[in-house]
């Protein structure tokens, strides 16, 4: 206990804290839902902050400084234990739905991937999808930079949790001398193109409550809808464009808004070889999948092609997965390259999943490095970026995330392998949920969803996507022996 | 570098006084120069009054650190009411003319040199002008005087000067002075220039690579470099050349390597190692190289990798060699050419140092022979220049006119001295000097009588 109990008894707070997202969904439930449903997130609401209440007298004599180790641990927790807390009314709300799948749906939302086992969406009542996607909203930038931001609670421990949490290799940088301040300022930029967000998919047609749940799913780059058919509910190339920009912006990451913001000037953006970097290979991907689908004709004019390879190439690369039509249909080229670009084109400090862009960069910066040094054995040519020369621990690290990256995939798809289903829809199912992309082919393509897994499949999927989320190092250092030494 | 100053000065008659907290060096130095020096602290004001910077016409900060220049030229002004300061800076962030160095408020400097901005400067007109030995610039750049080295079968060699004009009429130039197996020629315009010749030109500046090519051969532009040394002057250099050579600059301390590799673009090799091991030169293909300079702080290094370079099949070798002695050796010889620091700055300082209109004066020939730039002033009764012919004007033994820039901006002109040739108020008059000693006399040209106020 001395070891878990500095650990639980922050986790208490966090609980307590997240106890008043339940108000979100009542507030929605209270305009437009059945008495019931306005009872089933009062209900939710009462049992987080008993949990809560009880969790914090039951540590209260462990107050101690967070360790670094503590971070981890701490980090871990949270995203398995709120998942599991907010998956009680949704089990309480939809009749027959399994405690499996609602853990599913609720990791799929805080991990902001969009992979969904529910159906009849449309049917589902307004609350039960304010709650879906509003937590895509909270997991999308991070649950412990939201308690940072608003709790002091976590002191100097507080930029362990926010390196654990935040991905991308670098996270030494502090925007701001405390880390409070950096997580509030963080939140600020977030909630500030949430609302502009909002308010342009209202414009472009939504309704608001539609306008409130896309927002949340684009801004959080998750991809829930309130829709089977998804954006293809609309069909409308307005509400597309305006999801393809705030999907775009999203993709960037936050503390760069942060830095634009307090030096007022846009250049820092384009100065960011990662921004750029992030830019052209998903123009040139636009431009690629709309050549095939033009060749292939399978729509009607170019612009057609044109925009349905801008949203879908855009959805999915920044990891958020929506779809306007059931692209598996399209040549196979498509869909294999969106779901690859998923896998790292969302810059670091984003709010998309997978390996990010700027490791890529450090990686192929170093495999360039390696071939210069064949020719040249006596050059000393560091890894920079921009002006910076990037320290031999951070490569090293790096290629440690590509390694347990690719062993992670490739023994998820083997248990999914084993479990009985087909190579392309294990192995998308996979890449979708580790990368939390959400979007799969085969069985789990864009016209089905995962509730056709079965319990251990989804189970493997609900790893993945946790294990994704917090980018792998976070959730292995826990099965590493040293890390229980004490 | 302060010795160097020190020494050029003193051989102009001036009264020099040197501060140094080391009192063994200052009085070798005593020894060896006509000045004297104070041992202290230079931002002190007691030692500064001292050294009497009461009366002092002007304070020069030259030591290593820009801290301490700026301070010092602060507390000079400040307490002692200096007219004029000098402070070297390296960093390139304190730009001559800032508020920051302004006299309300600011470091009270009034100019400031940078050695490493000089000589990487110096460096790069090299390299613009692979035929020229030395590049100097006149009157804003407009027109410049080159050193070039005649190469048989090129069209001007084997004539004399007065063919020139028949044989190349497109540029007009001014030849100034020939040396020959470094003897300087009495020139006149029956000289014939032969291969091998030192000649130095003054020309507009747009016309210099046709008449590069006319007294030399036309070179391959330089494209590929390679700088040994990555202290500050390899560093700047290296900088500036990125996009437009291939450079590898070699480094011998492995941490500076990568501190140098994240200060350049990556299309810069940084190569760690000895600049003078055979090895590591043929393995980056050095002869393949069309430049080498040696930069290091260290003369011999330099000298020795820039033979060793040139030996493996280098096409120009530069190598910069602070003892003067050394670069006379080495110039022409198996370096082709030795660049003294103190040399390329010091002109920059004389300009402030001289009184009268000077605008410019640079060293030639590591400092044996000047050239100075002077601006006409006053009115023909007052001058004793304005309103003169050419032929009428009496310049100590040996001297020379170069050529007139009259004008400003973009309209200037360059014009070539004749008999006749009336100069008129504020021009910019470009005399060569090849003896030292006579730059007095020539400044005192340039002087306004006291009937101009």
């Amino acid at each position: 206990m001395n070891f878990f109990g500095p650990v639980l008894s922050v986790l208490a707070r966090i609980i307590i804290v997240f106890s008043a997202m339940f108000l979100m969904p009542l507030a929605w439930a209270w305009r437009l839902d059945a008495l019931a449903l306005q009872q089933v997130w009062l209900r939710s609401l009462g049992l987080t902050l008993a949990v809560g209440l009880l969790l914090a007298l039951l540590t209260k004599n462990y107050k101690r400084e967070l360790l670094p180790r503590d971070g981890f641990l701490l980090v871990n927790l949270v995203w398995l234990v709120l998942p599991a807390l907010s998956a009680v009314p949704l089990m309480l709300a939809i009749d027959g739905l399994s405690w499996t799948d609602a853990y599913f749906e609720m990791m799929s939302g805080f991990t902001a991937t969009g992979a969904t086992v529910l159906s009849g969406l449309d049917r589902l009542p307004v609350s039960v999808n304010v709650w879906r996607c509003f937590v895509q909203l909270i997991g999308g930038l991070g649950i412990i930079l939201l308690v940072v931001a608003v709790l002091p609670l976590l002191g100097l421990g507080g930029i362990q949790l926010y390196k654990a949490e935040t991905p991308g290799p670098m996270k030494d940088a502090r925007l701001t001398p405390r880390v409070a301040e950096t997580a509030r300022g963080l939140w600020v930029i977030y909630f500030l193109l949430s609302g502009a967000c909002m308010l342009a998919y209202h414009v472009a047609g939504m309704s608001w409550a539609d306008a409130f749940m896309h927002m949340c799913s684009t801004m959080g780059l998750g991809g829930f809808s309130s829709h089977d058919a998804s954006f293809g509910y609309w069909n409308s190339p307005l509400i597309e464009s305006v999801a393809i920009t705030f999907m775009l912006l999203s993709g960037i990451s936050f503390a760069r808004y942060f830095i634009v913001w307090r030096a007022r000037t846009l250049r820092s953006l384009w100065r960011d070889l990662e921004v750029r970097s992030y830019g052209v290979v998903l123009l040139v991907s636009v431009l690629a999948v709309a050549l095939v689908l033009a060749v292939n004709g399978s729509q009607t004019t170019l612009l057609g092609d044109l925009r349905a390879a801008a949203f879908h190439v855009v959805s999915l690369a920044t990891t958020t997965g929506y779809a306007a039509q059931d692209f598996s249909l399209w040549p196979v080229f498509a869909p294999v390259l969106m779901m690859s670009l998923g896998c790292f084109v969302s810059c670091a400090g984003s709010t998309g999943g997978g390996i990010k862009m700027v490791r890529m960069i450090l990686l192929f910066k170093q495999a360039k490095r390696e071939l210069v040094r064949a020719v040249h054995p006596s050059v000393v040519n560091p890894v920079t970026l921009g002006r910076q020369v990037i320290p031999a621990s951070v490569i090293a690290s790096v290629v440690a995330f590509m390694m347990i990256y690719i062993a992670t995939t490739i023994g998820l798809t083997m248990l999914l392998l084993l479990s009985g289903l087909d190579i392309v829809s294990a192995f998308s199912a996979v890449v979708a949920t580790v990368n939390n992309i959400g979007l799969a082919l085969g069985v789990v393509g864009p016209s089905a969803n995962f509730g056709v897994l079965t319990d251990f499949q989804t189970w493997v999927c609900t790893v993945g996507m946790w294990m994704g989320r917090l980018e792998l190092l976070a959730v292995m250092v826990l099965f590493v022996p040293a890390f229980w030494r004490k | 570098m302060g010795e160097s100053v020190a020494e050029s000065l003193v051989s102009e008659q001036n009264d020099i006084t040197v501060i140094d907290p080391d009192p063994e060096r200052l009085r070798a130095l005593e020894d060896r120069l006509d000045l004297r020096g104070v041992p202290g602290n230079g931002i002190q004001p007691s030692v500064l009054r001292r050294a009497g910077a009461a009366d002092a016409d002007l304070f020069i900060a030259c030591a290593s650190l820009d801290e301490t220049n700026l301070t010092a030229c602060r507390v000079a002004k400040t307490v002692f009411g200096l007219p004029t300061t000098i402070a070297r800076v390296r960093s390139d962030e304190f730009l001559e003319g800032a508020p920051l160095l302004g006299k309300e408020g600011g470091f009270g400097v009034d100019h400031v040199i940078c050695p490493e901005e000089s000589v990487m400067h110096y460096v790069h007109k090299l390299i613009e002008y692979p035929e020229a030995l030395q590049i100097l610039e006149f009157s804003q750049e407009r027109a410049h005087l080159i050193a070039v080295r005649a190469a048989a079968g090129s069209l001007l060699v084997h004539h004399t000067l007065a063919e020139f004009k028949l044989l190349f009429p497109q540029a007009p130039m001014r030849v100034v002075a020939v040396y020959r197996q470094d003897d300087e020629v009495d020139i006149n315009s029956h000289t014939r220039v032969l291969p091998g010749d030192e000649v130095f030109v003054l020309a507009d500046k747009d016309k210099i690579k046709e008449i590069l090519s006319a007294i030399h051969k036309d070179d391959r532009p330089v494209r590929r470099v390679m700088i040994a040394g990555g202290g500050k002057v390899g560093l700047r250099l290296a900088r500036s050349l990125a996009g437009q050579c291939q450079v590898k600059l070699i480094e011998r301390d492995r941490r500076r390597c990568e501190y140098l590799a994240g200060e350049l673009p990556s299309d810069t090799l940084v190569l760690c190692g000895d600049s003078a091991d055979e090895e590591l030169l043929v393995q980056e293909s050095v002869g393949e190289m069309d430049l080498f300079v040696a930069l290091t702080s260290d003369d011999e290094d330099n000298i020795l990798s820039a033979m060793l370079a040139k030996r493996l099949g280098v096409r120009r070798v530069i190598s910069l060699v602070n003892r003067r002695i050394y670069a006379d050796m080495m110039q022409g010889s198996a370096i082709d050419i030795a660049l003294s620091p103190a040399q390329t700055v010091i002109g920059e300082l004389l300009v402030h140092v001289r009184r009268g209109a000077v605008a410019a004066v640079h060293s030639l020939r590591r400092g044996a022979a000047e050239a100075i730039e002077g601006v006409a002033r006053g009115d023909a009764r007052s001058s004793k220049l304005v309103g003169q012919r050419i032929k009428n004007i009496g310049l100590p033994e040996g001297a020379r006119f170069g050529a007139i820039v009259r004008g400003h901006g973009a309209d200037c002109q360059v014009l070539m001295p004749h008999h006749d040739l009336l100069i008129e108020a504020e021009d910019h008059v470009i005399i060569f000097i090849p003896n030292k000693h006579q730059l007095r006399a020539v400044e005192k040209l340039f002087q306004v009588s006291a009937t101009f106020f």
